[in-house]
């Protein structure tokens, strides 16, 4: 009798393993890891009422335009431009020429690049426009410090070593002003249907 | 020889009484490291794709607002439209939902607030610039283009 006990004493738990495993499993398939990421862009502020807007008169040279309309076509510097991704090459070569062609911009300090879309644009295209000046910015602040541009985009502004670097890029004046600015602005829209 | 055969006898298996504890561990560290999607989505949201990302490290500082074409059509319309937490909220009412979020913050972290965007990529520029205007108005200036990473051909 006793001996008989004693084979059915403890639970078997050898399969135990395989039942943990299979919830593992489970779990590690149907988690999504949350992600924030995303482009990130400072509005400006509101213009004060009381205070007349500021009468800043920029040369044209220094105006990189690009109209996008409710067809999602392409205006870029009064032409029109079918390869979305020829706009990076275009903007670096408008922020980086120093004066020398007369179209383009005086320096990269003066250099503004404006985005102004339709109420009828798609938010896709709108995206990929600014995906591709960013892009275009992020390129050249590396190239200026070596690196490039998906690492100079992981700078971590928040470790002094870290902004150093990402100020040295952006060149700053004693002023706390940078001299290589990222000037992209987003006008506010036309009515829709307008160009 | 036979003497080294006796001793290896001894440790012929490995243990596995602890495999299942250690699974378990494995288990209970992602069941509780699992953040549960908490609002339920109203709208459409097929994100567009981008290059340029940026991770939020700071996630206690993001809400989000949702902007795309309702799923239930039949009683919301195709029009696109704004979903902050688990309702639809209309341009002007987005000031009161950034003071309500505000609200949550600490004190000292209020004027960092990140409003993350998920936008369908169908929706017009439209309500997006209107939505913008409204976050400028209630001084929420940190906006993110919320975008998943676009694979790039180089």
């Amino acid at each position: 009798m006793r001996g008989k006990d004693r084979v059915t004493q403890g639970v078997n738990a050898g399969s135990m393993a395989d039942i943990a495993f299979l919830l593992l499993i489970f779990f590690l398939v149907t988690t999504q890891i949350a992600t924030d990421k995303g482009i990130l862009i400072q509005l400006p502020p509101k213009p004060d009422p009381n205070e007349p807007p500021p009468d800043i008169k920029f040369n044209q040279r220094n105006v990189f335009k690009i109209l996008i309309n409710s067809n999602d076509d392409l205006l870029v510097e009064d032409e029109r431009l079918r390869d979305v991704n020829s706009l990076k090459d275009m903007v670096k070569e408008f922020v980086l020429n120093y004066g020398r062609n007369p179209d383009l911009s005086d320096s990269p300090k003066d250099a503004i690049v404006s985005i102004k879309a339709d109420r009828g644009t798609s938010y896709e295209t709108f995206i990929t426009v600014y995906d591709q000046v960013e892009w275009a910015y992020m390129e050249m602040y590396g190239e200026r410090v070596g690196m490039s541009a998906d690492d100079f985009r992981k700078l971590d502004l928040s470790d002094p070593e870290q902004k150093k670097i990402y100020n040295q890029a952006r060149d700053l004046g004693p002023d706390g002003k940078p001299n290589f600015p990222k000037a992209i602005s987003i006008a506010q829209p036309s009515k829709s249907g307008g160009s | 020889m036979s003497k080294f055969k006796k001793k290896s006898k001894s440790s012929q298996e490995i243990p596995t009484a602890a495999l299942p504890d250690i699974i378990f561990m494995l288990l209970f560290f992602f069941m509780i490291s699992t953040v549960i999607r908490q609002d339920e989505q109203l709208v459409e949201q097929k994100l567009p794709q981008a290059t340029q990302l940026k991770k939020i490290e700071k996630k206690s500082l993001v809400s989000y607002l949702y902007i795309g074409k309702p799923k239930n059509i039949a009683s919301f319309g195709s029009e696109p439209k704004i979903q902050a937490n688990d309702n639809f909220i209309e341009p002007n009412d987005i000031v009161q939902f950034v003071l309500t979020e505000k609200d949550k913050l600490d004190e000292s972290q209020r004027d960092q607030i990140i409003i993350s965007m998920k936008v369908d990529r169908d929706t017009k520029m439209g309500i997006v610039t209107d939505v913008q205007e409204e976050l400028k108005e209630a001084n929420a200036r940190k906006l993110l283009y919320n975008t998943p990473l676009k694979a790039v051909q180089q």
